[in-house]
C-alpha cells in the first residue's frame, strides 16, 4: 500500500470532524461550551491522539508530521472547533518530550495527551518576579523524596490543578541560577494550600500556592539537580511558541473595531468626530497599530532575507503591550462615565465587557517580561549601550 | 513590494552614502549656511546628482527621467538627510516637478522637464499664504483675459524661491477662500513682469521665499491640469512631496538618534559612562522604537505610490504624522542628551535640531497630517 497522501489525509480529517464535532461545539473556544458534548469531544479527539497530534503514538500522541499537523489545525479552525490546549500539551509535554527520562515520558505524557491530568506552573514568587531566578522555594532531600517549602505565586490554574511542574531551590549557596530544579509533583496532598488572587479586573485565574512540607519523588526531577535553570528557560520558548492558545492567553485586542466603537460612542458631525482631541487620538491610535504590524512583517523580511541590521523584532512584545493598553484607554475614554459600571442595569453587556478588558490589559505591560525589562534589554543587546 | 529595500536599492543606498560623505559633511552646510551664499546650496553638486540620474529618478525616460520610483528616490533622500544636504529636492524635484509631471500637458513637460532632470532648471511651488499649513487657504486671484490669466497675490514658504527659474502658483479662479474647488495651477517664469521675489533664510539654513504678484500676465497655455481644478493635482503633488520630505527627515532623525547613542556610550560623568543610567537607557530603547516604526510607516507609503494603491493620501498623512512626531521626539531628546554642550552653535547636532523642526511644519505638522488621515478614515 502506498502512504497516504497529504490530500487524502486532509479528506480522512474532514470526513472525521463531520462525523464526530457535535454542531453545538462549533462555535470556537468559548468558556460556556456544553460540559456533555465537550467530554465526548475530547475523549474522540484524543482516541485519535489529535490533542497532541506530534507526539509519538506511544504516548498517545498522533505520530503526525508538521504537514499533517498543520492541516488537521486548519481543518478544526476551519469549522471553528474547539481546540484543546493545556499547560501540559504546550509547556510541560514538549520539554519532558526533550528533556525528560523514558519513566518521565511513560509516566505523565499520556495522561495529557488524554486531557486528562491538568497542570499548573510554579515559577513566579513573591520576591521573583521580573528576576526570576532569585526564586526562594526550597527543597530538601530526605531519602528518595524532597520536602519542600515556600510560596508560588501567579500560579494559573492551580486551584483545579492535578499536578505542578516547579522551579525550587535544591542549592541555596550556588550563585542564583544554579541552585535551581525543575520539579513534578501533585498538587492534592497535606502541605499544598491554594489560596485564589482576585484581580482587579474581579477575575481569579491565578492563585497564590503555599507549600509547607509538600513531598516530591527524587525521580520526578526533570533534567540535572541543580540544573534546573536550563530546563525552565527551555520551557519558555515552548511557551512563547503557543502564540496565545494556552490557558494563560494572550489578552488584548478589542472584541469589536476601536473606530467602531469611538464612532457609537461619541457620534459623528458633518461625518466629523465630535471630540476634537479624541479624534486626533485614534488616530495616532490607528497609526500606532498600523506602524508596529508593518515593522512585524518588516521583522520577518528582514529576517529571511538576511538583510538585518538592529534587531526589530525585539520591539514586538513591549510596544505591543503599550498599543493593546492604549487602544483600551481610548474605548474607556470614549465611554466616559458608562465606563465605570461593573455590573448591573444602567451599563450594556459590551460596555461592561469593555470595562473589565481596561483592567485585564494592565497586565499586558507586565506578564512576559514587563516593559521595563523589555526597554533594558534593548538597551542592552540592541543599542549595545554599556553596562 | 517588500519593506525592505531590494538589491538594487541596496546598491543604490551605498552609492549614495558614499557620494554624500565625501563630497557633503555637515560642515560644507555649515558654510553655506555661515558665507550667506547667494543660493543656498550648491549648483554643482546639484547637477552632478542630475549625472548620476538622481534627479530624474521620478520621471519618465521620454524626458530624461530614470522612471523609478519613491522606493529609489527615498533611498537617495534619506542619505542626503543624514548629512542635511540642502539641495533642492523638495522644491524642485518633489513639488515643481511633480506638478508639472502630473498636471502638465506633453510640450509643457518636453519644455521643462529634460533641464530639471540634469539640474540646469530650478522650480519651486507657490502655495502657502499662511504659516498654519491650510492648502487651499487661497487668496492669490488669478483672473482670465482672453488667452492669458492675470495673477494677483502673496505667497509666502515657497522653497528656493529666490533661485527658481519658473514658480509654479496656485491661485484662485472661482469659489471663495477655503474652498477646494476653483484653484488652478500656472506655471509662471521667474522673471515675469510684476513678480517680486524676496529670499527668507529660515532656522535650519535653508531658503524660503516671500513672493507678490502685481498682475503678472501668464499665457493658458501654461495651466496645469483643468482650471478651477487643481486641487485634484495639488493633493496628489502633496502626498508625494510628503512621502519624500518624509524619507529624507528618516535619514536625518536617524543620523540625530545615532550620535545621539554614541554620545551616551562615550561621555562620562560621576565616573561611570551616562549610557548606563536606566533613565537614558530607556529613552533611548523608546527613540529607537519610534524611528523604526517611522521607517516601517514611510516605506509602506512609499510603496503604496509606486504600486498605485488607492490608500496614498491617507498612507503619505500617517508617514509624516509619524515622522514629524518622532522628529520632535528624536531632535529634542538628542539636543537634551547632549546637555550643555547641545546648545552651542558649534555641536553638529544643533543642526539637526533646527532642521527636524523645519521639516516637522513643512506640508504640515502631525497635528494637520493626523486631521487629513482621520478625515480620509471616515471619522
Amino acid at each position: 500500500m502506498s502512504p497516504e497522501t497529504l490530500e487524502e489525509f486532509q479528506q480522512g480529517v474532514r470526513s472525521w470532524i463531520d462525523e464526530n464535532l457535535p454542531a453545538d461545539l462549533r462555535v470556537g473556544n468559548r468558556k460556556d461550551l456544553p460540559g456533555d458534548s465537550l467530554g465526548k469531544w475530547i475523549k474522540a479527539v484524543a482516541s485519535k491522539g489529535w490533542v497532541t497530534p506530534q507526539w509519538p503514538t506511544e504516548y498517545g500522541g498522533g505520530g503526525l508530521d508538521r504537514k499533517q499537523a498543520a492541516i488537521l489545525m486548519k481543518e478544526l479552525k476551519a469549522v471553528r472547533a474547539p481546540i484543546i490546549s493545556s499547560f501540559g500539551t504546550s509547556m510541560l509535554g514538549p520539554t519532558l518530550l526533550e528533556l525528560g527520562t523514558d519513566e518521565q515520558k511513560q509516566e505523565f505524557l499520556p495522561a495529557i495527551s488524554r486531557h486528562e491530568v491538568k497542570w499548573c506552573q510554579g515559577y513566579s514568587e513573591p520576591g521573583a518576579g521580573s528576576d526570576l531566578a532569585s526564586l526562594q522555594t526550597r527543597a530538601v532531600k530526605e531519602g528518595d523524596e524532597y520536602v519542600i517549602t515556600g510560596q508560588k505565586i501567579w500560579t494559573t490554574g492551580a486551584d483545579k490543578a492535578d499536578w505542578i511542574f516547579c522551579l525550587v531551590r535544591t542549592d541555596p549557596d550556588a550563585p542564583k541560577h544554579e541552585g535551581i530544579t525543575f520539579i513534578l509533583f501533585p498538587m492534592h496532598q497535606d502541605g499544598v494550600e491554594v489560596s485564589p488572587l482576585t484581580l482587579i479586573d474581579g477575575s481569579a485565574e491565578f492563585s497564590q500556592v503555599f507549600f509547607n512540607g509538600a513531598r516530591a519523588k527524587a525521580n520526578h526531577v526533570v533534567g540535572p539537580v541543580n540544573g534546573g535553570w536550563t530546563v525552565a528557560k527551555r520551557l519558555l520558548q515552548h511557551e512563547r511558541t503557543t502564540d496565545g492558545g494556552s490557558e494563560g492567553g494572550i489578552t488584548g485586542a478589542l472584541k469589536e473595531n476601536l473606530t467602531d466603537i469611538v464612532k457609537r460612542e461619541i457620534g459623528l458631525k458633518d461625518g466629523i468626530l465630535a471630540d476634537p482631541t479624541l479624534r486626533q487620538r485614534l488616530a495616532a491610535q490607528e497609526l500606532e497599530a498600523r506602524a508596529l504590524s508593518l515593522t512585524m512583517r518588516r521583522a520577518g523580511e528582514e529576517l529571511r532575507s538576511g538583510q538585518v541590521g538592529r534587531d526589530i523584532g525585539s520591539l514586538g512584545k513591549y510596544r505591543w503591550a503599550n498599543m493593546v493598553k492604549n487602544e483600551q484607554d481610548l474605548a474607556m475614554a470614549a465611554m466616559g462615565a458608562q465606563g465605570l459600571g461593573w455590573s448591573g442595569p444602567g451599563f450594556e453587556d459590551t460596555q461592561l465587557e469593555r470595562t473589565r478588558a481596561w483592567l485585564t490589559t494592565r497586565a499586558d505591560s507586565i506578564w512576559g517580561g514587563t516593559n521595563e525589562v523589555q526597554m533594558n534589554v534593548i538597551a542592552k543587546r540592541v543599542l549595545k549601550m554599556p553596562e | 513590494m517588500g519593506l525592505i529595500l531590494t538589491e538594487d536599492q541596496v546598491i543604490l543606498r551605498e552609492m549614495a552614502k558614499s557620494f554624500f560623505e565625501e563630497k557633503s559633511p555637515v560642515e560644507r552646510m555649515r558654510k553655506l549656511r555661515d558665507s550667506r551664499d547667494e543660493t543656498g546650496f550648491s549648483r554643482a553638486l546639484w547637477k552632478e546628482m542630475g549625472e548620476l540620474g538622481w534627479l530624474g529618478i521620478l520621471f519618465p525616460e521620454a524626458v530624461g527621467g530614470a522612471e523609478m520610483g519613491y522606493g529609489e528616490l527615498g533611498v537617495v533622500l534619506s542619505e542626503a538627510g543624514r548629512l542635511l544636504a540642502p539641495e533642492p529636492f523638495i522644491s524642485t524635484v518633489l513639488l515643481g516637478g511633480n506638478a508639472i509631471l502630473l498636471g502638465g500637458t506633453e510640450p509643457l513637460q518636453k519644455e521643462l522637464l529634460p533641464d530639471l532632470c540634469t539640474g540646469d532648471r530650478l522650480v519651486s511651488l507657490a502655495f502657502q499664504e499662511q504659516g498654519r499649513f491650510a492648502p487651499y487657504s487661497v487668496q492669490t486671484s488669478a483672473i482670465r483675459e482672453g488667452d492669458s490669466y492675470r495673477i494677483r497675490g502673496n505667497k509666502i514658504f515657497v522653497l528656493d524661491g529666490h533661485v527658481s527659474n519658473q514658480i509654479v502658483t496656485l491661485a484662485r479662479t472661482a469659489g471663495s477662500t477655503d474652498q477646494r474647488e476653483g484653484l488652478s495651477l500656472f506655471v509662471v517664469d521667474a522673471d515675469s513682469p510684476g513678480i517680486t521675489i524676496e529670499r527668507a533664510e529660515m532656522l535650519d539654513g535653508r531658503n524660503a521665499a516671500s513672493i507678490s504678484f502685481e498682475d503678472v500676465a501668464v499665457d493658458a497655455s501654461r495651466v496645469l491640469g483643468e482650471p478651477d481644478h487643481a486641487a485634484d493635482i495639488l493633493d496628489a503633488v502633496l502626498d508625494r512631496a510628503t512621502v519624500g520630505l518624509s524619507a529624507e527627515m528618516l535619514g536625518s532623525f536617524e543620523e540625530a538618534f545615532e550620535r545621539t547613542l554614541e554620545y551616551l556610550n562615550t561621555r562620562e560623568q560621576f565616573g561611570v559612562k551616562i549610557g548606563t543610567f536606566q533613565g537614558l537607557r530607556h529613552r533611548a530603547a523608546d527613540m529607537f522604537g519610534e524611528l523604526e516604526f517611522a521607517r516601517s510607516i514611510v516605506r509602506d507609503a512609499q510603496n503604496a505610490i509606486d504600486e498605485g494603491r488607492d490608500d496614498i493620501a491617507e498612507c503619505a498623512s500617517g508617514a509624516k504624522a509619524r515622522c514629524s512626531d518622532v522628529a520632535q521626539l528624536i531632535g529634542g531628546e538628542a539636543i537634551q542628551m547632549h546637555g550643555g554642550i547641545g546648545m552651542t552653535d558649534e555641536e553638529e547636532i544643533g543642526l539637526f535640531f533646527k532642521r527636524l523642526k523645519a521639516a516637522e511644519i513643512t506640508l504640515g505638522d502631525a497635528i494637520y497630517h493626523r486631521d487629513r488621515f482621520a478625515s480620509l478614515r471616515g471619522y
